[in-house]
Parts: structure tokens; sequence; C-alpha cells
């Protein structure tokens, strides 16, 4: 799977104003309902079981990302999204380390082979060092938007 | 040095997500050995039993057939418990 297939590029957040984990989902549950992938009364619910998920079990699994990520029955579907801080967020990462990008995934209910695709999607790259290099350094919309497609393309 | 390894198939309805990742490669930490997974099927790839990211690259899905693979001093029992969660279904459906 491609990550242009679920990552809105509308919904991408070059600079997260949000600087603590609870603040920075919110941020962006809210960016990807102002793009037309969750209806805005549903935003407070998939924040909660985000931020339940969170909580149970932190998506920071080191090196300076964190994929929060549920499956809701609110979700319609599947999306994602992508949030920068540049002042680092504490996720309870694995690593203890902050985080600088995330990777926020939505997905419907009944569809788990479509959901271990995505993320396999998302590590795949996040694995690289170059991507997360790059991802942290991309101070826009755009440029995060090109670094995807060049992902996807294998570049 | 010793080596084990265990055939499995994932049998809950999820597949090998996040949580379940997490909860086998916490376990795979409390040993000494080696591990690593081998996925089967119609895409083969392999993991570090002890890394969440390649865990979860996986994408494991139900009915993804997965070798698991120690090496090291306590490899048996390494893969006999890391099998057992498998077993277990992680605690799910």
């Amino acid at each position: 799977m491609k990550l242009n297939e679920f990552i809105l590029k509308d919904a991408i957040v070059p600079e997260l104003r949000a600087t603590d984990r609870d603040g920075v989902i919110r941020e962006l549950v809210e960016s990807l309902a102002a793009a037309g992938a969750l209806p805005p009364p549903a935003v407070d619910e998939v924040v909660a079981a985000l931020i339940k998920r969170e909580t149970n079990g932190s998506t920071g699994f080191g090196k300076g990302v964190a994929v929060p990520h549920v499956k809701h029955a609110k979700v319609k579907q599947m999306a994602g999204t992508i949030g920068r801080s540049t002042t680092g967020v504490d996720f309870a990462a694995l690593d203890h380390q902050p985080v600088y990008s995330v990777v926020l995934l939505l997905s419907p209910e009944n569809q788990p082979q479509q959901h271990l695709q995505a993320m396999n999607a998302v590590f795949n790259n996040l694995q690289q060092d170059t991507f997360r290099r790059f991802l942290r350094q991309s101070d826009s919309r755009e440029k995060i938007a090109e670094l995807l497609d060049e992902a996807d393309q294998g570049k | 040095m010793p080596t084990a390894s265990r055939d499995i198939v994932v049998s809950n309805t999820l597949g090998l997500h996040a949580r379940p990742a997490m909860q086998f490669v916490d376990l795979a930490n409390q040993f000494e050995s080696r591990v690593t997974v081998f996925k089967g099927g119609e895409e083969p790839a392999e993991a570090d039993g002890k890394s969440v990211m390649q865990m979860i690259i996986l994408a494991a899905t139900e009915g993804t057939p997965l070798r698991i693979e120690a090496e090291g001093p306590d490899a048996e029992t390494a893969v006999e418990k890391l099998a057992g969660l498998f077993e277990s279904k992680f605690g799910e459906e």
C-alpha cells in the first residue's frame, strides 16, 4: 500500500501548536475532520479512543516517531495524517525520547487487513533514517507531501 | 549455540497489529536468545523479534504462517513461550 492511499495531504500539520500528547492527538484529529475524513461531531469520541489506546500502550516506538491509531465505528474510510513538532512531545516513548513526527491513523472497524497494510507502509518508511530525517526537516505541508510522493515512488 | 524454532499460524482476527507486536517484543526481550520471525505465504519477510517496528512491518494477517526462531542459551524456552502468545491469540478473539 502507498502512503498517498490513506494520508490526506490537506490534513498534514507542518507545525503543531500543541506541545503535549493529548493536545497533539486532538489537533491532528481536528485536522482530519476539517479535511473531511471524519464528521466533526465524532472528533471528541475519536480523540478519547486514541488517548485511551495510547495510555494502554504507547505508540512511541522510538527514534522520535509516534503512530497513534485506532479502529473506530465512526470512521468510514481509512485516513491518516502527519504532524510535525519542533519542540518535541512526550509520548512516553519506548526509548524515553521526545517525539518530533506523529503519524496518526484512523481505520474503520472491520478491515483489519487494510489496517495492517497501512501500518506496514508507515513503518517501512519510518524505519529508514533518511525518511525520518527529511520528515523532521520538512517545514511546510508541500514539503511533507513531496516527501510522501518520493517515498511512494521508492526514491 | 542452541537454536530452536516453531511454526505457528496467526489466529486472532485482527492479526499481528501494534498491541500484540509489542506484547511479543516485550516477552522476546526477556530472553537472552536472538529471536527472528519469518513470514511465509505470498510475501515472505523476516523481522527481528525484539523490534516492534519490524514486527509491525510483517503485516501478518489472520491465517499467515510464521516461523519463530531463537538462537541462544534459552532458545527452547523462548520459542515455547513466544509461540504460546499466538496460541492464546494475545488475549483477543
